[in-house]
């Protein structure tokens, strides 16, 4: 092991904080963390800020300002790792349901003063920006892949995060499909693995939080959704969601606007 | 075990009462008996349990894409055809540790997992499913190699077969040639006679142990008019299949490569795997590594992979079969064709599985008959 300690650092973009959460949800881990890493700049655990350049920095958050898109590119050239953390680094948030629509009606809806607000079109992923090193999925991130990448990190060798379908993650747990057994909608076969089957492990679809898997065939899977009953603007609504900007979803719910 | 059938025990019959007590009495010799179960509309197969009785009464339909479990009014037993998940998992489970290493102040530690021997009851077992197990007892034993986690939960697994009284609807046992009747491979074989004469079980021994228990279960001999009602239910069984694999897949399909179905299959395969989970004989494996945050100790895994991923065929520079097409294409063939050459017989056991469990309803038959009708 290195003398010095590898310094982190956690950045929040546009976001909710969540994922940050499920890093101090770590509770028993956090002890062995911090013994293991200088917890540089962590907004959301301490107010203490060391200066940079960082070892490792997780971001989390997606790019909703110009400002933002700014501070993003400093952080990249501070880091030697970039690692994008959550849907809305990976996948633009929810908060990319605005891209394609009228933000500045949104803008005048909402806000009293709309003319405090400075804000992008589009919601972006961080891996639009800037070239990340990793991507860890997930609306919030497991806790448990969290850990993973971070003792992966630390040994040098590479994380263990498949890409493959949440599908593999029910069978293994044997959790009985709920598509075929019960008939209901499920992103499983499409969604990237790694929730720790949370859904469908109590017989509910899978709303798709860890965004795409690789190579996800999306048009058969709503092609069966609707012809087993789903309403066109459900279909539409299910690809809507946490990782509504991956380009997997976006062009799948595209294909479901009225015409 | 080899040559037991004839030996043992002429065929007896059972109450339908007696399957209950069958297991009871595997559970006095010591054995962990998994056996069927209704939990939540499913049937699961999990350990009999001291106040668990064997569900009676359901049936299920299945299609491609779809199982619903459904009642039949009556007291029938084993009226269901394949469990979502068969005696795969128990035998191989989807995750096992094989070893871990601690890191000492001047050393390296590596500390084996062993896995002691456990008695287990496998407990209506269908034909097909015991002839995926004879096909795993092949893959982890080649006779160069004994997998030792395999082995210690097969070795002295006791095995009662459930000759099927009724078809499935995904189900073509028939035309691969290992069910619904079957004469090996089993400890106690068990037919379920249904609305002809009393409903009862018919049963036979085909090993010593199997004679054994048999001899402790309250029942009487049977007649060879009740094995001509079993001979009589096992080819309707067979005739209700609907499902025919082409006899002469294994050359079609190696003969056929770059058939236009390949494509129009990849059209709607969503290459999730679970077609190769659920599988009875898909075997496949991955190894990974895992590090505790202060370094101090490392553990080395096995889990269940599936030639549906990309990472499965990863090699330096990238995936081998990064279309889903060959993706596809990689598991029918092996399964029905290449697994030929490797095993010497087809790895499909007819069982319908991949078809009802398919989210889309890809039918591995309907696939090599299409290119069968087509071919080159």
């Amino acid at each position: 092991m290195a003398a010095r300690k590898p310094k982190l650092a956690v950045w929040k973009f546009s976001s909710c904080d969540g994922c940050q959460l499920n890093l101090l949800d770590c509770e028993d881990e956090l002890l062995a963390i911090a013994d293991s890493i200088e917890i540089a700049e962590f907004l959301e655990a301490t107010r203490a800020q060391v200066r940079g350049p960082y070892d490792v920095s997780l971001v989390e958050g997606s790019i909703s300002n110009d400002h933002d898109a700014e501070r993003l590119r400093k952080i990249r050239k501070q880091s030697k790792l970039v690692i994008a953390i959550g849907a809305c680094a990976t996948g633009g948030g929810i908060q990319a349901l605005r891209n394609g629509r009228d933000v500045d009606e949104f803008v005048r809806t909402v806000y009293a003063h709309p003319e405090f607000i400075d804000t992008l079109a589009t919601s972006t992923p961080i891996t639009d920006h800037i070239p990340v090193d990793f991507e860890l999925r997930g609306c919030p991130v497991s806790k448990y892949q969290l850990l993973e990448v971070v003792s992966a990190l630390l040994a040098g060798r590479q994380p263990r995060v498949p890409r493959h379908s949440e599908c593999l993650e029910c069978k293994m747990r044997g959790t009985v499909c709920v598509m075929v057994a019960r008939g209901q909608p499920c992103l499983g076969p499409v969604t990237q693995a790694g929730c720790g089957n949370l859904c469908p492990s109590v017989e509910r679809g899978c709303y798709g939080c860890f965004g795409p898997k690789e190579s996800p065939n999306t048009a058969s899977l709503a092609d069966r959704f609707l012809a087993t009953g789903s309403q066109r603007r459900r279909v539409r609504e299910m690809f809507q969601s946490f990782n509504a900007a991956a380009p997997a979803f976006a062009k799948e719910a595209e294909r479901h606007e009225p015409r | 075990m080899v040559c037991a059938v004839n030996k043992h025990l002429d065929a007896r019959l059972l109450d339908p009462a007696g399957a209950d007590e069958l297991v009871r009495a595997l559970q006095r010799r010591g054995f962990s008996v998994i056996a069927p179960a209704i939990e939540d509309d499913i049937v699961v197969l999990r350990e009999y349990g001291p106040a668990d009785t064997l569900p009676r009464g359901y049936s299920d339909t299945q299609d491609g894409g779809s199982y619903r479990l459904t009642r039949t009014g009556d007291d029938r037993l084993f009226a269901y055809a394949a469990a979502p998940q068969g005696f795969k998992r128990v035998l191989w489970p989807p995750r096992q540790t094989l070893y871990e290493s601690r890191r000492t102040a001047d050393r390296l530690e590596i500390l084996p997992v062993t896995e002691e021997p456990k008695k287990l009851a496998l407990f209506a077992a269908r034909a097909c499913e015991i002839d995926a197990i004879a096909i795993l007892d092949g893959v982890f034993d080649n006779g160069d190699f004994a997998d030792p986690g395999y082995w210690a939960r097969r070795r002295d697994a006791f095995v009662v077969l459930v000759e099927c009284g009724r078809s499935g609807d995904t189900c073509f046992c028939a035309s691969m040639g290992t069910g619904p009747a079957r004469e090996a491979g089993f400890d106690i074989a068990l037919t379920e006679i249904f609305g002809n004469g009393p409903h009862r079980l018919l049963a036979r021994a085909g090993s010593e142990r199997g004679a054994e228990v048999l001899a402790e279960i309250a029942g009487r001999p049977a007649t060879a008019g009740d094995a001509d009602d079993r001979n009589r239910m096992l080819a309707e069984v067979a005739a209700a299949q609907a499902r025919r694999m082409p006899a002469d897949v294994a050359a079609i399909l190696a003969a056929n490569p770059e058939h236009a179905r390949w494509n129009a299959v990849a059209e709607r395969c969503l290459t999730c795997g679970n077609c190769t989970m659920v599988c009875p004989t898909c075997f496949c494996s991955t190894t990974e590594d895992s590090s505790s945050l202060d370094m101090s100790t490392a553990t080395r895994a096995r889990r269940w992979d599936s030639c549906f991923t990309i990472d499965y065929s990863y090699i330096h520079g990238g995936a081998v079969r990064a279309s889903a097409r060959s993706r596809y294409r990689q598991w029918i063939s092996h399964k029905l064709s290449t697994w030929h050459e490797q095993f010497g017989r087809a790895g499909c056991v007819g069982c319908g599985r991949c078809i009802t469990w398919c989210p889309v309803g890809i039918d591995i038959v309907e696939e090599a008959n299409a290119i069968a009708a087509s071919s080159a």
